[in-house]
């Protein structure tokens, strides 16, 4: 491909290669008759939308509230998830794993980006780079200390490398002042980098 | 394979850096190479584990030095090209020159948006019974496939315990390249942090993987 400084034309003057390239790509699919570009914004828009961590908060808060949907939950996610008919559909094989005084769980994919999208959104960038994906697995204290995060000296560390189709949710402890608070309430606590392990919930009073 | 994109215990990454108030993507280019993955993989052209081992074919160097959606672009411009979905010449002139080939599922339209939206299925009928169960102590194959696989090299020659047995699931060593599902048991396998990194690994740690059963034996 010639370089960037051989366009002139107004447009594209200001378009990286990549963008070049990820425009020409398209245009071919489009003619070739494989893709509707519609379809494809129309994805964006779901991504934008449908999924993110808010769906995984009202799981994590109802676990909180509900023993017996926590039960379920632990026993099959998918299955407990799918009887929330607000929470998008996650889909088969997803696992939560819950944080005890005694276990602190982490999520990593050391060999791609598997993440539970439907619960969490697309995965942020840090997740899918090579410092979380190489450390996570080796030195999970060091990489929770990069998050500001330290977990008790005592208190196992259990990291989950996703190497299959099972996506894997971390279920937090519920923060202490809590009580009485309605799910609504406690979904606002839950952070997405709790459900990773990589976090803890808010503290009620907080700042957001 | 044993690639780049095997990074579990490497050391020299530097620390993660978390960036406040992330956006979805950063660049709307991204959003469009997202999409068009999503789009292609529902219209049948690959399944989501050849799509994972184009980007772990990609040379080292371009691996670590790409950003996250230029690996996608990379992987899926190669895979295309391959599959003969795409050609060189079309690349070339920007625009179809070449005739298209048919995709298994059609055109990827508005319909099929709803589809891409829900996660696949990977569960399949057992072949055979399960040869462990919850509780059994196993050592991960000391192996090293050229092609895909999803066993770590971090793993490789370690005992650890079954503690789960998520069924029998579509076997991406064999998906990836082409050679059918192939299903096999998946189990989850812990090993102790000290077991894998030797004397200095935290003592507090264990780390799983999610192995297919092809990748264990008794220990």
């Amino acid at each position: 491909m010639s370089s960037d400084h051989d366009h002139h034309d107004h447009d594209h003057s200001k378009l990286s290669e990549t963008e070049l390239r990820v425009r020409a790509l398209e245009t071919i699919l489009t003619e070739k008759g494989y893709v509707e570009p519609a379809a494809l914004d129309a994805i964006i828009q779901a991504y934008e939308t449908k999924i993110g961590p808010h769906n995984g908060a009202r799981v994590v808060a109802k676990a909180w509230t509900d023993p017996a949907f926590r039960k379920a939950l632990l026993e099959d996610g998918s299955k407990a998830i799918g009887t929330l008919g607000h929470v998008s559909r996650v889909g088969d094989h997803l696992v939560v794993v819950e944080n005890t005084p005694q276990r602190h769980n982490m999520v990593v994919c050391t060999l791609c980006s598997c993440y539970p999208w439907e619960m969490l959104g697309l995965p942020p960038v840090w997740y899918k780079a090579a410092p979380y994906r190489s450390r996570a697995v080796k030195d999970p204290r060091g990489v929770l200390a990069d998050f500001g995060v330290t977990v008790p000296k005592d208190t196992e560390i259990r990291v989950w490398d996703s190497t299959a189709e099972t996506r894997f949710l971390v279920l937090p402890m519920r923060p202490e002042g809590t009580e009485g608070w309605s799910e609504e309430q406690l979904a606002e606590l839950v952070t997405r980098d709790s459900m990773i392990g990589t976090g803890f919930p808010k503290k009620p009073g907080a700042p957001s | 394979m044993n690639g780049v994109h095997d990074m579990g215990g490497m050391d020299g990454f530097g620390k993660v850096e978390p960036e406040l108030n992330e956006p979805m993507f950063h660049a709307d280019w991204e959003a469009r190479v997202l999409a068009m993955v999503r789009a292609m993989g529902a219209a049948g052209a690959f399944n989501i584990d050849t799509s994972r081992f184009y980007r772990e074919t990609l040379p080292p160097h371009v691996y670590l030095s790409s950003s996250y959606y230029k690996k996608w672009f990379l992987g899926l411009e190669e895979m295309l090209i391959e599959k003969g979905y795409l050609g060189r010449e079309d690349v070339a002139a920007g625009h179809a020159v070449q005739p298209a080939k048919a995709l298994k599922h059609g055109k990827f339209d508005l319909d099929d948006v709803e589809r891409v939206m829900v996660r696949g299925k990977f569960a399949r009928p057992a072949p055979a019974p399960a040869k462990f169960k919850i509780g059994d102590r196993v050592r991960a194959k000391n192996i090293h496939p050229a092609t895909h696989t999803r066993l770590p090299r971090y793993v490789r020659g370690h005992v650890g315990v079954v503690e789960l047995n998520h069924g029998c699931h579509v076997f991406p060593d064999s998906a990836a390249m082409e050679l059918g599902e192939n299903p096999q048991w998946l189990y989850t396998v812990v090993f102790e942090g000290r077991d894998l990194w030797g004397a200095d690994g935290d003592p507090t740690s264990k780390v799983s993987i999610d192995a297919f059963e092809p990748y264990l034996d008794p220990a």
